[in-house]
């Protein structure tokens, strides 16, 4: 069990790096408390992959540092790191039964063969595995083989951490909710360090107690699954994030005031600065209302989705997307729409301006 | 269900059935026709019923020559299967040594196999031959053409050359395929180099492994051509494997009942290996 630190974490996997596309990490800075379950967040491409395979130690990173407990393990490999990863695709060892899979890391750490049999078999019940235990494991099933190497990552009582790449990628969907909250309920259990990448934001929002979203290699965010919905801090969060995502348009920041639509939005933010390249005004769909006066727009399309209605709007600035109940009485033609004070934010070059 | 009757299509079926006809059944019955008849030529024959193949099977050369023959196969596939994936395992996965490494592995298949033969009856050649010179002046008495010892080791260096690669090319292609979270889920459960090779490689070049036994049984249990170039089969009848004892006697000795018969027990020996080997190697299949 470990606290873990990245320090000015960058990473390149090409010798040369003139631009920040050489970089497939960037400035990484993170502090995850031991015992925690964290999940990287971010779509295929932006790092998050490296980012783990470097907490693992199975990359080197070109700069920085990671410390587990304080302790720097930059340059040590993953078996002295002793931490546990489940990869993508279910990894284990055809000719092996499940229990010698299982057993197969502890015998490699010289236990006693008596010590491998009690850790095993209670694995494998945590697991419910016990009665396909002295089975060939090559015969079973997708989900029957991540659990093996799920196992195989659990079985070591003395891991710093457990990872997890994308695990559930190749899992049937009626499965994937049976072992995430399997998951779910083992971090509770047994309390360790848990970091967990995935692209699947429900997957991230339902796993973990903090996410950290990635972009482009960089950290845009880290908040509780709250946080990254009620204030996005980069516009990237705001879309990504949320079904549909965050409406973002562009607007005028001047003197500490925005304009959109040629209207002063009561919002008060705290910077003089007005040389961003891009302004833009954020607001996510659940948090726009219909009403008397305000901005006006051109309801273009609505669908029903049975639990609520997505309303797609034109303004002068471009299209907005609105979330009502289902009850909500859509006017037809031309309407007015208000933004919640309290959900609207403004974005400067893509970052949140307070 | 108004489905027009076309029986149009059987026509373009003819042209295979008549190459097949051609390359494959006409012959084979035409050796099964030989097989139970004797003939003087001008297309005289007549009946004999089992008797050639009751000769064959009772008669001691073609013991000796199948004995022979079940010697080759062994020893090369001893050699060539533990060397072929040795090498794959040490060749570069990426960067300019792989097409290197790939073009140079290809080499020796790309040789006809007449001229594998002649190259190495020179390079083997006791007096002027640089393998062979070499050996005898470092001191080693070495003459392929006289000793029967030195014939069959320069046989089979000459097969482990020719044929290797095919192992190596196999392997590599097996060992490519596999995903690299399996190296890393090694390393984090802490294997050892063997454990890789023994619990990851070696099962997933499995496959590729049972092809490479079969085509090498396949192709050495019917080696013609090289040993013919080389040593004739000789000296004596050291290195006389089964197709050159079989084109001897069909060709050299005109015998053609018993070469048929003899053929034919021959093609049976082959397919019944193939099948014995290819149900154990394939029996966890159904399972996985």
């Amino acid at each position: 069990m470990a606290k873990i630190t990245l320090k000015n974490l960058s990473h390149s996997y090409v010798s040369k790096q003139n631009s920040n596309e050489d970089w497939a990490l960037r400035d990484i800075n993170i502090d995850w408390k031991d015992g925690g379950a964290y999940a990287l967040l971010g779509p295929s491409g932006c790092g998050k992959t490296t980012l783990l395979n470097i907490i693992s130690g199975l990359l080197r990173p070109t700069k920085g540092e990671v410390l587990f407990n304080d302790k720097d393990m930059t340059s040590l490999n993953p078996v002295e790191r002793d931490i546990a990863q489940i990869f993508q695709f279910p990894v284990i060892y055809d000719t092996m039964t499940v229990y010698d899979n299982l057993a197969f890391p502890l015998k490699n750490r010289g236990l006693s063969e008596i010590e491998i049999d009690t850790k095993v078999k209670e694995i494998g019940e945590m697991l419910e595995l016990t009665s396909t235990l002295h089975n060939k494991a090559a015969g079973l099933t997708a989900d029957g083989k991540q659990k093996i190497s799920l196992g195989r990552g659990l079985v070591r009582s003395d891991v710093n951490v457990i990872m997890f790449d994308e695990p559930l990628t190749v899992i049937d969907p009626h499965l994937k909710w049976v072992l995430r909250s399997k998951l779910k309920e083992l971090h509770q259990k047994i309390n360790r360090t848990m970091i967990y990448v995935t692209h699947d934001q429900i997957e991230a929002l339902t796993f973990a107690d903090q996410v950290v979203v990635m972009h482009e290699g960089q950290i845009v965010q880290t908040g509780t699954p709250v946080e990254l919905f009620e204030k996005p801090k980069h516009t990237f969060v705001g879309h990504f994030i949320g079904s549909p995502g965050m409406n973002i348009l562009p607007c005028d920041i001047k003197n500490g005031q925005i304009t959109f639509e040629g209207k002063i939005l009561p919002n008060k933010i705290n910077t003089m600065k007005n040389n961003f390249k891009i302004t833009q005004v954020g607001i996510r769909p659940e948090f726009i209302n219909f009403s008397k006066d305000g901005i006006e727009v051109k309801i273009k399309r609505v669908s029903d989705t049975g639990r609520h209605k997505v309303v797609d709007v034109e303004c002068r600035s471009g299209n907005i997307k609105i979330l009502a109940n289902s009850s909500t009485k859509i006017p037809s033609g031309s309407a007015h729409i208000s933004f919640d004070q309290k959900y609207t934010y403004a974005y400067g070059d893509n970052w949140i301006i307070e | 269900m108004n489905k027009t009757l076309n029986q149009k299509a059987w026509f373009f079926v003819i042209p295979v059935f008549v190459l097949v006809a051609f390359n494959a059944a006409v012959p084979l019955m035409t050796v099964v026709n030989y097989s139970f008849q004797e003939t003087f030529g001008s297309n005289v024959f007549a009946w004999e019923g089992t008797r050639w193949f009751k000769e064959i099977l009772h008669s001691e050369r073609f013991h000796a020559s199948l004995g022979r023959q079940v010697i080759f196969t062994f020893i090369i596939l001893l050699i060539q299967l533990p060397l072929g994936i040795g090498i794959a395992l040490t060749m570069p996965k990426k960067g300019w040594g792989v097409p290197v490494c790939l073009i140079l592995m290809s080499m020796p298949l790309l040789i006809p196999w007449n001229v594998v033969g002649a190259m190495w009856n020179i390079f083997a050649l006791p007096d002027i031959g640089f393998l062979g010179n070499s050996l005898n002046s470092i001191g080693f008495d070495y003459n392929f053409t006289q000793q029967s010892g030195d014939a069959w080791f320069t046989t089979i260096l000459m097969d482990v050359w020719h044929w290797t690669s095919l192992v190596v090319l196999l392997s590599y292609a097996g060992l490519n395929s596999i995903q690299p979270a399996y190296y890393q889920a090694a390393e984090i459960d802490g294997a050892s180099r063997w454990d890789i090779f023994r619990y990851i490689e070696l099962p997933k070049m499995k496959k590729v492994l049972t092809l490479a036994i079969l085509l090498r049984f396949m192709d050495s249990f019917m080696i013609y051509t090289e040993p013919f170039v080389l040593t004739g089969g000789g000296p004596g009848n050291a290195t006389n494997f089964l197709s050159l004892d079989l084109v001897k006697m069909a060709l050299g000795q005109f015998d053609l009942g018993p070469a048929a018969a003899m053929s034919l027990i021959y093609f049976l020996i082959v397919l019944l290996i193939c099948w014995i080997f290819y149900t154990i190697m394939m029996k966890d299949e159904g399972r996985a």
